[in-house]
């Protein structure tokens, strides 16, 4: 079913949580929602769940305007950051609470219920568990009862809050394939909430990134990652390298070189000359050479080096006494013979960098 | 730890000193705990004092309402008027505890889950009955309703009669004991939180199912608990209740009141042998209140395990 908010504004006292947000998400996609703390992700999914009323504006659930209906007639699944499982229910009761509280004529018999139950708490690999109750298990089993729990009632909706904030990384990362696959199997519509950039990218078909109350941008995975359009989504979609410089015909010029603007990030090839302009380089996308490049190479000393991991991060300082960060492979790091205090110079790898107007 | 290891550890980190750790942990545990005798007079005290106040005076009710034997006892406590009493204590403690029941759960209910302006003020009201002396409340209800009183023509005139009667002492008795289920139950709904009935909310329930299937289970030995206090008090109160009633036997005599008339009028036996019952009462109350107090430590949930998150990985 397809969620669409109109013009979403909510404050809490003199804070704004929302400010004026629209999206519009097709049936059957997954939807990170995605920001900092305070950005007013969690606020926007209990909005589309009914658990928070806007100030102003709409929620369409399905083509039908919802925004005065209750979080009860809404017909969505939530799941809570610390999953509000039932605790004096055990696991089975827990899934089941949704099918037993429907009216008599629409409430299945116990033998369906349990049917569906059952169905449920194997989906999520937790049929050994029925009788337990919630303290027993640990974060991650507590997180797929609540997501059975959910599912049980038959939502139209799946919206889960911050799904994987509380778990450790190891079970982070089993529960995120698993909600991929599980919502390609179900091809249930879903919105999540995250502040973890590596989690939205990883499972979403399309990511909502959000700022102080305004949606930045929304984009699939590969257009947040790769085509920015404003310094915030650049810089928290992952390490960027920050620069300043002025723009002159179609390049921007920084301490002792310049790189080429590119359409389509957030300045115009036709920018005025002259304009002040911020560059964004992720740091996988620098290169080091020992030689200038004759081209858009500037001159930088090694700082630190660190080779734990799968690649090896190299700290800079540019002439003009900037930090520099750069990732290459380990391979690169031999045939260069880095080390502290070596100066070398370096480039950008693609034209991809991303170039704002301030 | 064994000699030989400690040489072993010795010559491993440099030549520790162990004997000088050894002195260090002895002179710590000096430092943070008292001596044996100390120790023992802090126990001694607080058994005597135990003995003296409560362990004696209860021996002593038993005692005083068994001295004249079985059958003067059974008298005592079914004859006419300690029947009368009895029924009334009754009668009093089943309309005012179920009435603070609603009362409480209303009360807590708003303080935890709405905002609104002046909370604060409705939670310090809540506490009034305990800061006021219970003759005041009983006063209270004299001056709103009794013959002189503000309301007392009106009722007269419709031939209610509230002081000196039933409906007096049920609401003297409603005043006294309205704060202990809202006290109880404030700090545990706190506890229990919203979550898990907006979760019941997105799941289909109605508010009542949500109050019936999660919030009631979620609070329900602290409401207990408070049953449990709120019906021991409103069985044992003189004070408030004695300042409307009027003392009429075989009418308008509580236990408590009907006691302390029995004492005054020279019958110990008889005194003593209606008190052993309020004094059952208490010692009842008191089992209850332990057994419902260890069930709600032991709701508490258990910290997670990491072997289980392991585990679930």
């Amino acid at each position: 079913m397809s969620i669409e908010v109109r013009n979403i504004r909510k404050k809490f006292g003199n804070f704004t949580a929302l400010d004026d947000v629209s999206l519009n998400i097709e049936s059957g996609e997954l939807v990170a929602l995605l920001g900092p703390s305070g950005s007013g992700k969690t606020t926007l999914l209990r909005i589309i769940a009914g658990l928070e009323i806007p100030d102003a504006g709409s929620v369409h659930l399905g083509g039908e305007e919802a925004t005065a209906r209750s979080a009860r007639e809404r017909g969505v699944g939530f799941v809570f950051q610390h999953y509000a499982l039932f605790r004096h229910m055990t696991v089975f009761e827990n899934a089941a609470f949704g099918l037993r509280v429907r009216p008599r004529r629409r409430r299945p018999s116990e033998q369906q219920i349990r049917a569906r139950v059952d169905e449920l708490l194997k989906l999520v690999q937790l049929e050994w568990a029925g009788e337990r109750y919630p303290s027993q298990l640990s974060g991650g089993q507590r997180q797929r009862v609540a997501l059975a729990r959910a599912l049980a009632a038959e939502p139209r909706v799946l919206l889960l809050d911050e799904p994987f904030g509380a778990l450790d990384a190891k079970v982070r990362e089993e529960l995120r394939r698993w909600l991929r696959r599980l919502h390609q199997e179900l091809h249930l519509t879903g919105v999540f909430v995250t502040h973890d950039q590596e989690e939205a990218l990883e499972v979403a078909t399309r990511v909502a990134v959000l700022n102080r109350g305004k949606i930045e941008q929304v984009g699939t995975p590969e257009q947040i990652y790769h085509h920015p359009v404003t310094p915030f989504v650049s810089s928290f979609l992952g390490n960027v390298n920050l620069f300043h410089g002025r723009i002159h015909d179609g390049r921007v010029y920084l301490g002792g070189t310049s790189v080429a603007v590119q359409e389509g990030a957030g300045v115009h090839i036709g920018a005025p000359n002259g304009g002040r302009a911020m560059v964004h380089i992720r740091p996988h996308l620098l290169e080091i050479e020992l030689r200038p490049n004759g081209k858009d190479s500037f001159p930088a000393t090694v700082k630190h080096i660190n080779a734990a991991g799968s690649r090896v991060k190299v700290e800079l300082i540019s002439a003009w006494e900037d930090p520099v960060r750069v990732e290459i492979d380990h391979e690169r790091l031999r045939t260069l013979a880095l080390r502290p205090g070596l100066q070398v110079y370096v480039s950008p790898r693609e034209n991809r960098v991303f170039v704002y107007q301030i | 730890m064994p000699p030989d290891e400690r040489e072993l550890w010795r010559m491993m980190d440099g030549g520790f000193d162990w004997a000088r750790a050894d002195e260090t942990t002895a002179q710590m545990r000096r430092a943070t705990s008292e001596p044996a005798w100390a120790r023992a007079l802090i126990t001694a005290i607080a058994i005597v004092f135990l003995g003296v106040f409560l362990l004696i005076p209860l021996a002593a009710v038993f005692t005083e309402a068994l001295r004249q034997g079985v059958r003067v006892y059974l008298a005592a406590i079914t004859n006419a008027e300690a029947r009368s009493a009895i029924r009334l204590t009754l009668i009093t403690a089943a309309i005012a505890v179920p009435l603070n029941l609603i009362f409480g759960l209303a009360a807590s209910w708003a303080i935890t889950r709405f905002e609104f302006r002046r909370k604060n003020l409705l939670t310090t009201l809540i506490d009034l009955p305990f800061a006021v002396s219970p003759v005041i409340a009983g006063m209270i209800y004299v001056l709103l309703f009794g013959a002189q009183g503000y309301m007392g023509g009106w009722f007269a005139a419709h031939g209610i009669k509230i002081i000196f009667a039933v409906p007096g002492i049920v609401l003297a008795t409603i005043f006294v004991t309205f704060p202990f289920i809202a006290r109880e139950l404030i700090p545990v709904m706190e506890a229990a939180g919203v979550e898990e009935e907006q979760a019941a909310l997105t799941l289909g329930a109605s508010g009542w199912q949500t109050f019936f299937r999660v919030t009631l289970p979620n609070v329900k030995w602290g409401l207990l608990y408070g049953l449990v206090i709120c019906n021991a008090r409103a069985m044992g109160e003189f004070g408030a209740v004695s300042v409307v009633s009027g003392h009429i036997r075989g009418q308008t005599n509580t236990m408590p009141l009907y006691v302390e008339i029995l004492y005054n009028d020279y019958q110990f036996s008889a005194a003593f042998a209606v008190a052993s019952i309020l004094t059952a009462l208490a010692l009842v109350t008191l089992i209850a209140k332990r057994a419902i107090g260890g069930r709600l430590k032991s709701r508490e949930l258990p910290v997670e395990s990491e072997a289980a998150d392991q585990e679930a990985a």
